[in-house]
């Protein structure tokens, strides 16, 4: 199958695409429409809405919407905040669109610094993407010299500027709230609204914060409608396509443009060329490290946000993290605490303690050492973990919740069989469980 | 003292900024890359520069990844262990280093030009098993591609800058 390709139409295997390429594609005319015609913001706000374009960036928050969120009398300067971050485990997506793309995503931050009204715009990029902050940086200058940026954008009376941000590196800088208190050079621990950042964010003044992904939609939305963009999905309930990572046992691991709502198997068969080793498929993640197991009963499930939420799971990022009947879940799950652990911000206390004990309970079960009521624990920590101060702990809830669910076979033959059923499996990172080996 | 071709650009840079704190990250990685890492007059010295006081520069010092408070070696190596390249052998290539260069997971080797560190999923795991070293992502890597790798670095070193030149990073 091929299906039309939007964010990833100019991908070329070893450059960006650059200005001139960019706008031989259409590129900046979204930009000339809504400056020249002189549509107002709230038109543009109510275009993504009526697009149904929900946020990329794992939350799935209508992007019109928390546009409309800024008050028509809201104080300035506004930010606009384009978040590349991109620490999810498993999420590569950013990264991929930057290499190819990157006038794509500067349109995007353009036309949402427009219809909020901002005039200063940020790219907030995690230290790992260094490249990617440098072309951004030097596409940058690009646009400023072509007027797309600066004061009186395309001769209009809207100014606008954009900066790229190095994050320091760590997992909680994604997270819109803790990202706006490293960029004014605080620790980056969340703050938990209200207000809302829309409201007061950087420097306490209204700031609009979407990923990158949701970002480079824009234009296409803008320049082609709400109804082209919500026929691009192969469900009735999506709306446009989705940049997929697939990664782990697969034979061609890496980030694909579909159509949302594309089968979970057409992704894993057909784009990303099978099941590494003739494998079986057992389980994915379907949308990065904070959301649950997938067992193999859904392999042919529509991959939107609807029909993950209807078998209690979620798009997330769209990074599909694949597991064969090799691989131990439990494992697995012990390795993703082990990133939660390390990459709590140490806030709150039920993530702060909380990770800690379950990735210990999940070593001891991993090596031999559970015992029955290791599991009902297991539920009884993972519960604590909701009533933390941010989205972060019940996102690290999911892999151990969906892998009780799911597979408490696998998780009582552990227990059983005194080890782990799968033989011998890497070792797992971080410390050993406590008294135990 | 930084010298004044890296001190005086910081300061105009800080200068022009409506809101100086913003630049704390890229300063401390810009003494960063000069001293080799973070040490107590260091961070002093960021301070001053940004008028901020080394408590609240402590407070960020030491929660980013990419901050280090502690002198590194030349070659700063990350070994992912995160899921996707915990499945694809990083245990094995994190030992295979260790081993080459004699040092466990925090160490730096004794002629100064190696530091070992776990690091959480790095973004590429379209390459796994994948490392970083000063920043620069290589994957997916098996024993062999790494000591090639390795032996790469240290060619470089011998005839490159003196080691606090700063590290090169990026990929491409
Ligand atoms: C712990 C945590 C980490 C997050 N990391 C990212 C990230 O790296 N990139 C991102 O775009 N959103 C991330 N988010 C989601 C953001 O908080 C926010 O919802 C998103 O950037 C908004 O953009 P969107 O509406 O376009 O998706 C994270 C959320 C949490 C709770
Ligand atoms: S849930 Fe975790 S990451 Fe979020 S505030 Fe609490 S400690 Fe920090
Ligand atoms: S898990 Fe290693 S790069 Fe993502």
């Amino acid at each position: 199958m091929t299906y039309p390709r939007v964010l990833l139409q100019n991908r070329r295997p070893d450059r960006i695409a650059t200005l001139e390429e960019y706008r031989a594609s259409g590129g900046y005319e979204a930009l000339a429409m809504v400056l020249g015609v002189g549509r107002t913001r709230r038109e543009v706000a109510a275009t993504l809405e009526a697009a149904v374009l929900l946020g990329r960036g794992g939350a799935a928050f209508p992007t019109g919407r928390k546009m409309m969120s800024v008050a028509e009398d809201a104080p300035f300067p506004r930010y606009v905040i384009c978040n590349a971050d991109e620490m999810e485990p498993g999420t590569f997506k950013d990264r991929v669109l930057i290499h190819a793309d990157p006038h794509m995503l500067i349109e995007g931050i353009i036309l949402a610094g427009y219809a909020v009204a901002a005039t200063q715009g940020i790219v907030f990029i995690r230290p790992e993407y260094e490249s990617a902050a440098r072309i951004l940086e030097r596409e940058i200058g690009v646009a400023r010299a072509a007027g797309y940026l600066g004061p009186r954008i395309l001769g209009s009376d809207y100014a606008l500027d954009i900066v790229v941000h190095r994050s320091g590196g760590r997992y909680i800088c994604g997270e819109v709230t803790a990202q706006i208190n490293a960029l004014m050079g605080r620790r980056p621990n969340p703050q938990q609204p209200p207000p809302y950042p829309t409201e007061k964010g950087l420097w306490g003044r209204p700031t609009l914060t979407n990923n990158a992904e949701t970002l480079a939609c824009l234009p296409h939305i803008v320049r082609h409608g709400p109804e082209w963009f919500k026929k691009l999905s192969l469900t009735p309930g999506g709306a446009g396509t989705k940049l997929f990572c697939i990664s782990g046992r697969v034979n061609r691991p890496g980030c694909v443009e579909l159509p949302m709502g594309v089968p979970l198997r057409e992704i894993i068969e057909t784009h990303a060329g099978g099941m590494a080793g003739g494998g079986r498929f057992k389980a994915c993640l379907p949308g990065g490290a904070s959301t649950g197991f997938l067992p193999a009963a859904h392999y042919d499930i529509p991959m939107d946000l609807d029909s993950l939420r209807a078998v209690g799971n979620r798009l997330g990022t769209g990074a599909i993290m694949v597991f064969d009947q090799d691989c131990c879940l439990v494992a697995a799950t012990r390795n993703l605490i082990e990133f939660f652990a390390r990459e709590s911000c140490g806030w709150c206390t039920p993530c702060r303690e909380g990770l800690p004990y379950i990735r210990d309970l999940l070593t001891r079960l991993e090596n031999g050492q559970g015992r029955g009521e290791d599991i009902p624990a297991l539920r009884r920590l993972s519960r604590h973990l909701w009533k933390s101060y941010c989205a972060f702990a019940p996102g690290a809830a999911a892999p151990v919740e969906s892998l009780l669910d799911h597979f408490a076979d696998e998780v009582q033959a552990h227990i059983t069989g005194g080890g782990c059923p799968f033989g011998p499996q890497p070792r797992t990172p971080g410390p050993p469980a406590a008294g135990g080996a | 003292m930084l010298p004044e071709h890296i001190r005086e650009p910081l300061i105009q840079k800080i200068a022009a900024a409506e809101h100086p704190r913003e630049l704390v990250v890229d300063v401390l990685l810009a003494l960063q890359g000069h001293y080799g890492h973070l040490s107590d007059p260091a961070m002093e010295e960021a301070a001053g520069l940004l008028a901020m006081t080394p408590l609240e520069l402590e407070e960020l010092a030491t929660f980013y990844t990419f901050l280090y408070r502690e002198p590194v070696g030349r070659y700063v190596i990350h070994v992912c262990d995160s899921l996707i390249c915990w499945m694809e052998g990083a245990e094995r290539l994190g030992d295979h280093i260790g081993r080459r260069l004699g040092i466990a997971p925090g160490q730096t080797t004794a002629d100064g030009l190696f530091t070992l560190l776990p690091v959480c999923c790095i973004g590429y795991c379209d390459r796994a098993p994948a490392i970083l070293v000063n920043g620069r992502a290589h994957g997916p890597l098996t024993p062999e591609s790494l000591d090639r790798l390795l032996e790469d670095l240290r060619a470089k070193a011998a005839d490159g800058p003196a080691p606090g030149a700063g590290p090169e990073r990026g990929t491409p």
